[in-house]
């Protein structure tokens, strides 16, 4: 057993929300500088120009990239040779999150549902934990802003849809969220599982770095196509139009109950923001 | 986008008249800020007969909550927020001789009415250019709400703060007519 005390996960944590929301991520930047030079729309490559000036004022002044700087979402992947010390692993994480956004000067967004108050300091966080072989804790911080979220969906197909039916539905949540999540956007698809497990797989998704294909070859032709589709649509940044609606799309797959096929689609804005790192 | 144009609020039906669609504006002056929460206490103060706390007359309500300022900042990241929920509000404050309202995304049939019928213009500003915009804005100060954090009013004064006309006065619509000149569908 490898002890692992409760302070380091705080402090872990803390830096990550800070590091994500302040400094995008090398690929994002690049299929930035892919647009910039490609889209054949003279206003979307002046918004292009806008968001890469963004990020770089952003990682200068050390200040959010927006200032929704989102619910705090971790995917926290714990070996089970790890002993945690010192105290609740939740309440650690909570906390790393409470400083992070108190001394990183970011937004407060978490709020009750329907009084609307604001629980004050961003918890409490939303953690996805998944107990894996080794002595290492790998926490991946994801902070989700709100205007992306409310455009992503869950829907139970019908299995005679098929791979088709699933494409198609994509494409026009793409196409019915228009200017409203922040394109040019990334995509996470979930399909199979169950209902709440299509949700997961979709926002892990988002954790893929633009470029990446599944590893299954009909897959990634499948994303390959829909993402063509998407850029096809001339929404656009900011959905002035163009020809950059979605930056990429990540399709994760998994088997599911003989008379279902779950899929999810959680949109993310262009400030696709996510920080990792190993304990 | 055609035009650069350079205004200084509070506007009137006159400047909004002259703006069309894909129209990059350059604002000058004082702009307040409202979200969700904000637009519902204004709305139900109207409903009360009551009067609001800011005369909505001929200025702009920027749809943002910023993030927190750091020390000698006026403000933090100031980027704006996604404007249909302030749908349900808007006719009412558009009626009231409200001119202007910065957010991004669609919005309703009854909001882009509003504005043909009483004159004012929906203008975009870049969602997610949060560090960006926040140059532009050079003082902010709380005017209403203060329990509401980042969604309290605030009256800001900015300078060349930018923006994209998206609603004319005319009922043209960016957003319809830029997926229609880029669509290969």
């Amino acid at each position: 057993m490898r002890e692992v005390h409760t302070d380091e996960i705080t402090n872990v944590v803390r830096d990550l929300f800070m590091d994500a929301n302040c400094n995008l991520g090398e690929d994002v930047l690049a299929a930035f500088d892919h647009a910039i030079e490609k889209d054949e729309s003279p206003v979307a490559r002046e918004v292009m120009k806008e968001l890469k000036e963004n990020a770089r004022i952003a990682r200068e002044e050390n200040s959010p990239i927006c200032q929704d700087t989102g619910l705090a979402v971790l995917f926290v992947e714990l070996g089970q040779d790890v002993h945690i010390i010192g105290g609740n692993f939740k309440d650690a994480i909570n906390d790393g999150v409470r400083q992070g956004y108190m001394e990183g000067y970011l937004r407060k967004s978490a709020c009750d549902p329907f009084s609307r108050k604001n629980t004050g300091d961003n918890t409490p966080a939303i953690i996805h934990l998944e107990i894996v072989p080794g002595d290492k804790i790998k926490i991946m911080a994801v902070p989700k802003g709100g205007g992306a979220e409310n455009m992503s969906r869950v829907n139970m197909l019908t299995p005679a849809v098929g791979i088709e039916g699933v494409k198609d539905f994509v494409v026009n949540r793409v196409k019915e969220s228009g200017s409203n999540p922040c394109p040019p956007t990334v995509i996470g698809v979930g399909i199979g599982g169950t209902f709440e497990r299509s949700a997961l797989l979709a926002k892990k998704a988002l954790l893929r770095k633009i470029g990446d294909r599944n590893p299954d070859p009909e897959i990634a032709k499948a994303e390959e196509e829909v993402l063509d589709r998407i850029n096809k649509l001339g929404i656009g940044p900011m959905g002035y139009g163009g020809n950059t609606t979605s930056l990429d799309i990540f399709f994760e797959v998994e088997p599911c109950h003989i008379a279902s096929l779950p899929l999810a689609v959680n949109i993310q804005c262009h400030a696709s923001r996510h920080k990792e790192a190993i304990i | 986008m055609s035009n650069k144009i350079e205004l200084t609020t509070p506007l009137s039906t006159e400047d909004v008249e002259k703006l069309n669609i894909g129209d990059k504006v350059f604002l000058n002056g004082i702009i307040y800020t409202g979200r969700d929460a904000a637009h519902k206490r204004l709305i139900d103060l109207l409903n009360e007969g009551k009067e609001l706390p800011i005369d909505v007359k001929g200025q702009i309500i920027y749809y943002m909550g910023p993030s927190p300022a750091k020390p000698g900042n006026p403000i933090g990241s100031a980027g704006p927020t996604t404007s249909y929920r302030m749908d349900a509000y808007a006719p009412k404050l558009i009626e009231l001789g409200m001119k202007g309202m910065i957010g991004k995304g669609n919005r309703a049939l009854e909001v882009i009415e509003a504005m043909k019928k009483y004159k004012a213009v929906y203008l975009g500003a870049t969602g997610g250019a949060g560090a960006l915009i926040a140059k532009s804005i050079k003082k902010a100060e709380i005017v209403a709400y203060e329990d509401l954090g980042p969604e309290a009013i605030r009256k800001l004064e900015v300078e060349d703060f930018p923006v994209v006309v998206i609603n004319d006065t005319k009922g043209n619509d960016l957003y319809v007519e830029g997926a229609k000149k880029y669509s290969k569908e």
